[in-house]
Parts: C-alpha cells; structure tokens; sequence
C-alpha cells in the first residue's frame, strides 16, 4: 500500500509547461529519489506536494483519501513537511521558535516558553550538534545546524511524508552524513521521505528507489540498486552525454591573456595562480564554497584583493580594479546569480544585451533606439534566445533564454577574456547544449575562457585545461586529458594534496 | 512531558549580548541629559521635576505613535500615514465634542477613526497587494484630505471637558504628577511589550518580519495577521491624535504635518529595522524621549528651531549606523 501516490500531474506557468504528467508512488518507510536536471520540474512537483501550488491536472492520493492540498496548512495537518532548497526560517526567533512556527504551544495566546523549549529540546535531543540550545537565535547558527532546524521543525509537524529539496547543498561532509543517519531514523520510523538531488552518489548512498524527470515528465522509476549511473544520467538527458557536447576541435593554444600569480582574496580565497591563453577553455571545478565563485569575482572587482599579480593582455594590471576598469580590460563576468546580479530582470533583453556595451549603440550619449534593436536582434538570432521582440522583459524568458541573453552581453561587449561562473545554472538540457556551443565557439573564435562548474560532464565535455579549487586552493591546471573525474573529486574533497 | 530535563538558558552569546545592545538607546538618552545639563547656565532648572514634566508631556504624541509604529516595523512593514491621521481622528473627536456627545464617547470614536483607516491600510497591503510605502503614502492623502473636508477646512473648537486635560503638562490633581495620558501611555507600552514579547500574535509578527515566506509555509495567517496589526496601530495613532487636541484643545485639521517622520525617526532610534523581525517597545520608548529631550534642551538653550532639525537628522544617521556597524562585527 503506497502512502502517497500521484498520477498524471501537469502544471503549466503561462506559455510554459513546468509538468507534464509525472507519477510515481511513495511507500511508508523508504526514501524515494527524484532525479533530475534542473528545470526539469522537480521544485513545481514539490510545491505542488507541499500546497503551494495546484495542478492543473492529475490526482494524488494520500493513505487511499484524495489529497488536494489548497494551503502549506493544508499540506501540513495532513502529515506533509517541505524542506525548502533555500532555508526558510527566521532568523530573528529563537531555535524553539522556528521549530514550532506555526503551531506554538500557547494558553489564552500566551506564549508558553517553557513548553516550548521542552518540545524543541525533545527533538534536539536527536541530533549531535553543540551549538544548537532552543533558545539560540537562528540567526546566529551556522548553516549546517539551520537545515537541522528546518528537519526538527518537519519532525515536530509529526509529518509522515517529508519533502527534501536538495537538503545538502549547504552542508558540508560531516553533516551530510548526520543528515543521513537522520533520514535512515525517519525511514525505520515509517516516515516517507522524498529526496530530490542531482548528485547521484548521493542518491545511491541514501534512496531505495528512484524516479527520473526529465522535460516535466516522469520518464523512469526503479529500485535504485537496478540502474547504473550510465542509465540514470541518459534517463536524465534524454540522450547519452557525449552528444551534450560540441565536437572538439584541436586548437593551438594562442597568446597568454590573463596570468594569476599567487591571488589572495580574503576570507576564501587563500592561494591562486594561473595562465589564461586565447582560444583555451580553462575549466575550475570545486565544491560550493570552495572560493571558484570568490575568484572570479575578485578579478572582476567585485571583491577585495589582498595580494598577488594580475597581468593582462601581457601588461601588469591593478590588483583592484573596478569591474568597470576590468571591462575596459576586456574582461567579461558572467554571475552564478542570474536573478540577483546577473541581469536586470524588468528590463528588456535589448536592454540586458547592452548593459556593459551602450557606446555601439549612442551618439554623444544619446541612445539611438533603432541601431539598439537592430544589433539586439543580431544577438537574439545568433545565441538563438526564444523571445517575440527584443523589448520583451527579460523577466518573462525561460531560464536558459535568460542566460543566453546575460551569455550574448559578454559577446556584445567583446570580451577577450570571458569568466564563466556556472553558466549553465538552472536551465534546461537544450539551452544547455546550446550554451556549450556558443562557448565552445567563443574560444574558437580566440577568445580566452574561464568556466566554473560544478558538473563534471560539463567541465571534461568543454574544456582544454581543468585546475581544482579546493579550501580557498587552486590546484596547478592540468590539460583535461591528463583529469579523472575520480581525481578532481579527489582533490576538491581533500585540500592537503592541492 | 514539560518535565524533561531542559538546559536553563544559555547564558553566553543570546542574553550577554542583547542587554548590552539594548541598553545602547538608553545610553544615547543618557548622553543627551548630560550634554544639556553641562551646557545649560541653570542645570537645577533644566533637571527639575517641572522639566520633566514638559518633556514627558510632550513626548505623549509621539511616543502612542511609536508604539504603533513599532509593531508594524517589526512586522516588516511602514506606515506613512500617522500624521494625517492624528489630524483626522482629533477633528472626528473635537467635532463629536462640539456636536454635545458624550467626552468618553467622542474620545472612542477618534480613536476607532484610527482604527478604520488602520484597517485600510491593512487591506491595502493584502488584498491589493501594495506594497506599504505606497499603500500608506496613499492614506496619507486621503486622511488628510477627509480631515479638512470634514473641518470645514477650519479648526473645530471644543467646550472645556476632562478631555481636554489629557495630555497637559501640569496635572490636576497634583499627585498625579504626569498628566493621566503620560500614564496611558506608559500603561499601553507595556501591555504592547508584553504582548510583542509573551503572545502567540507577538512572536508571529517577528516571525512575518523575520521571514514571510517562511511564515507563510508554516501556515501562519500573514495577511489577516497584518490586517490586525495595521488595525491595532491605528487605534493607537487614534488615541494619538486625541492626545493631539487636547493639546491644542482644538481640532486642527492641518496639524501634525510630518509626525509620521518623527515616529519613525523614535523607533529606528530605539532599534528597530525597516527589514523587519527588529525591534522592541521599549527601544522606541526612549527613542521618542531622545526626540522630545533633544527639543526640550533646544529650546531651554534658546537655539532656534533650524538647530534641533539639524540635530535630530544627524542624530537618525548616527543611530543607525551605530546600530549597523554593531550588527555587522557582532
């Protein structure tokens, strides 16, 4: 007898189809994957399971009674808990607080501290984490014992289906495996847990079985134990990887254009030194947070440099320069945070094209309306972004056509040296391919490439040259054929043989 | 299972901390005491009991909007609109006064005046979904436009009631020794402590401030919630406006122009943050004291109004980037 079970559950946001009939089934007591790549839905699915948001079609069952939650109340009285992807506590309250947000103990509206410390304490109790005591402010805990927070808050819901969106993508090594033992106690409790993640590893160690979406849809399902990590990532592509990629032309390596000696850029970044060459595709893998974002971003000037040597274009450069210096450098940035600083998002893609290349499209400060729309369209054509008009908001684009878009404002700004920060973050397999394209083509066209990613197939499937940052360390860069993905992992978990 | 074994609090980082960052408003007043008793030629006179009394009497207006004010900041919230309804509600009260109605009645119906466009304000905010800078930049037109209309764009004149004794400066009888509306004030800032502090609601309005997704996805109430608080900030912004005329034992429709400022200016100066999830009664408290001490001491050393301006404005600044720069070693 399944818990929960969905069946033909499609979800469209306007002209897009987020879901487009996905089932699967949850039993009591095991923990049930959802794989795939991002976009492909796996986050609706979530809140649709969680009450945030209705389907347009499909059913789902819970315990055998139909399960149409209209509210996360809902969801919640009838035994369903999210972990969100992002935190989503308060920061402001205490530990016991955020545990029981929602269903705090209370006589005549009186807040009844002492019941609720002892609530919270009883599920603490579980976990093997110092720093948190009910009545600590949440926002003053690490990010490891927040997530934990958010677990307690999912028990203290006495939820008998717990969502987790990619639980540990702010946990380091220690608490994955915390984290673990924890979902393994849930699991012998009866609770049913699914785990969304892309790391398959991670599935493997954690889940008993799977179910793959892909483009909206639920295209596999199994015990975890009966697919290789072959067919799952083909199951999640749609086709097998090597096609991902644009073929790879031998191309001789050109002139040295950025050269990094022994950078410094505290808090993260401890010790980095490379050489950037025209028409060369220098990847850096890492794990999150070990300094590949803070890197870039300190070349750029967007953080403070302590020391080291920068040489541009063979010329010793400002340790800290502005962006807008690096930028009359020549040096174009491409921001892991699309939506944050990456884009302007009410503006339009006209707009967003030329942020950091207005004087092809001015006269003596003024903008002429008409050269802007017609090398915008140049633009739209060439990195083939899906938008009626260039003066459509960027806003309203799917997440790839926004990439492409903040990709096309590097190329519009002609940058020789193009630094890359997960250009491929949240956004589906086909603007994928076509992003490593127009990638691929930029170093072919001898521009100099650094692209930092977290996914191994990207960086092997690209790139000429591959250095691992590790602990704020980046590893001597090594041409890729000499890497393992065996081996980068090696070094981006253990700092010592960086 | 209250019973089990809980560790008692733990003293080091959460209660070590707060106290000495809330006492850092409390320092500011403080400061500001000793600078004008040091400047001031009559330092007896300027620390006398009579002193006093002009200062806490003055500070009434501000402090029964601060209050308000506090709850809704912490809330995550604004509310521009405190001005034009203390005018509002004191013409709705000097009007009810003059029309014969019955003191305590025409008191209630301004204070419910605040209420009315308090609860507008709530709606505005959920059910429109405008954000409250606007939503209340909005009220504050209307209030005020609704205030002259129904003054007859004149002051309304009241007969001499107990209300009228509300909020002066020297009390009859003597042994009050503040004026019975210092007392409801101080009596509503510590019911407004105590509920922000030991209430369900109190801790939900931090928890909507802190983080509203986050609320919301615990299945708490935001929008009726902000409904209720907007509501009980505008009963106290009524009762504002009451202490108003009865200063002015009129109703003055054009009164209180930029109030809402100064009630704003108190609450960040005790503390609170325009993010939301910060803030505490008794950090405003002192803040709207700061502000009435800061023009006491102006006056008493006969610098003119354009000094005291120039003082509070730098004094704003000042608090908060002591307050920002803390956060961030903190």
């Amino acid at each position: 007898m399944s818990l929960l079970a969905i069946e033909g559950i499609r979800k469209r946001f306007g002209p897009t189809v987020a879901l487009d009939g996905v089932s699967f089934d949850l039993r009591p007591g095991e923990v049930h994957a959802l794989i795939g790549e991002n976009g492909a839905g796996k986050s609706t699915l979530m809140n649709i399971l969680a009450g945030a948001l209705r389907p347009d079609e499909g059913r789902m069952q819970l315990d055998g009674e139909p399960y149409q939650p209209a509210s996360p109340l809902e969801a919640s009285r009838r035994g369903v808990a999210l972990i969100h992807q992002e935190l989503s506590l308060c920061p402001h309250l205490t530990v016991a607080e955020n545990i029981l947000l929602g269903r705090e103990p209370s006589r005549w509206g009186v807040f009844r501290r002492s019941e609720a410390r002892a609530l919270a304490f009883d599920v603490l109790r579980s976990f093997s984490h110092p720093e948190l005591k009910p009545d600590r402010l949440v926002g003053e805990l690490p990010l490891a014992a927040q997530q934990v927070v958010e677990i307690c808050r999912a028990v203290a819901s006495r939820a008998r289906i717990v969502l987790m969106d990619e639980p540990t993508s702010s946990l380091q090594r220690d608490d994955v495996d915390h984290l673990f033992a924890l979902i393994r106690r849930l699991r012998s409790e009866g609770l049913g847990i699914i785990y969304i993640s892309h790391f398959l590893e991670e599935v493997r160690a954690i889940a008993d079985r799977f179910t793959v979406l892909r483009d909206g849809r639920s295209v596999a399902t199994g015990p975890i134990e009966s697919a290789t990590n072959e067919q799952l990532v083909t199951h999640m592509v749609g086709r097998s990887v090597d096609q991902l990629f644009p073929e790879r032309r031998p191309r001789p390596a050109g002139e040295v254009v950025l050269d990094v000696v022994d950078l410094v850029a505290p808090p993260v970044v401890r010790s980095a030194s490379f050489t950037l060459r025209r028409g060369e595709i220098l990847g850096i893998a890492g794990l999150m947070g070990s300094g590949r974002t803070e890197m870039a971003r300190a070349l750029f000037g967007l953080a403070p440099v302590a020391s080291g040597r920068i040489r541009i274009a063979a010329s010793d450069s400002l340790l800290n320069a502005t962006p807008a210096a690096r930028i009359q450098q020549r040096v174009g940035y491409l921001s892991e945070d699309r939506k944050g600083e990456g884009l302007a998002l009410p503006m339009s893609v006209a707009d967003n094209l030329m942020l950091t290349g207005f004087g092809s499209c001015t006269r003596r400060g003024w903008l002429d309306l008409a050269a802007q729309r017609r090398q915008a369209r140049k633009w739209i054509d060439a990195l083939g972004v899906r938008t009626r008009t260039p003066d459509q908001p960027v806003r309203t684009l799917s997440g790839g056509n926004q990439q492409k878009v903040a990709l096309g404002r590097l190329l519009h700004q002609d940058a020789d040296i193009l630094l890359l920060d997960e250009p491929t973050r949240g956004v589906d397999i086909g603007s994928k391919a076509q992003i490593y394209e127009i990638v691929a083509d930029a170093a072919g066209r001898d521009k100099a490439v650094l692209l930092i990613s977290s996914y191994l197939p990207e960086l092997f499937g690209l790139c000429d040259q591959l250095a691992v940052m590790s602990r704020g360390r980046l590893s001597d860069s090594r041409p890729i054929d000499e890497w393992t993905p065996e081996g980068v992992l090696h070094v981006a978990v253990d700092a010592m043989s960086a | 299972m209250v019973e089990t074994t809980v560790p008692a609090t733990d003293t080091p980082a959460a209660a070590v901390r707060n106290p000495l960052a809330r006492l850092g408003p409390f320092l500011g007043l403080l400061g500001v005491i000793v600078v004008f008793a040091l400047l001031t030629d009559t330092p007896d006179q300027y620390l006398s009991i009579r002193n006093f009394r002009i200062v806490v009497a003055q500070t009434v207006i501000v402090a029964l909007g601060a209050i308000g004010m506090t709850m809704i900041m912490v809330s995550g919230g604004i509310d521009l609109s405190v001005g034009s309804v203390i005018a509002l509600t004191g013409v709705v009260t000097a009007i009810a006064l003059r029309d014969g109605l019955d003191p305590l009645l025409s008191v209630l119906l301004g204070v419910a005046a605040g209420g009315v466009v308090g609860v507008v304000n709530g709606l505005l905010v959920t059910r429109l979904k405008v954000i409250p800078f606007i939503a209340t930049l909005g009220t504050l037109g209307m209030a005020r436009g609704v205030a002259k209309w129904i003054a007859g764009q004149q002051t309304v004149n009241v007969p001499p009631t107990w209300v009228n004794e509300l909020a002066v400066t020297f009390p009859d009888p003597e042994w009050l020794i503040v004026a019975p509306g210092v007392w409801l004030t101080a009596a509503l800032a510590v019911l407004a402590a105590l509920i922000l502090r030991f209430t369900v609601f109190g801790r939900r309005v931090f928890a909507i401030g802190s983080n509203e997704a986050a609320a919301r996805a615990c299945g708490i109430p935001v929008d009726r919630l902000k409904i209720w608080i907007y509501g009980l900030a505008g009963l106290l912004f009524g009762l504002s406006g009451v202490m108003q005329m009865s200063r002015l034992r009129q109703g003055d429709p054009t009164v209180a122009i930029g109030t809402e400022l100064d009630v704003i200016a108190a609450v960040v100066i005790g503390g609170g943050s325009l993010n939301g999830g910060v803030g505490t009664i008794l950090g405003s408290m002192i803040g709207a004291t700061i502000m009435a001490v800061l023009r006491n001491g102006s006056q008493q050393m006969g610098w003119p109004n354009y000094v005291q301006e120039i003082i509070i404005g730098a004094i704003i600044v000042v608090a908060v980037a002591i307050d920002g720069w803390r956060s961030r070693r903190g």
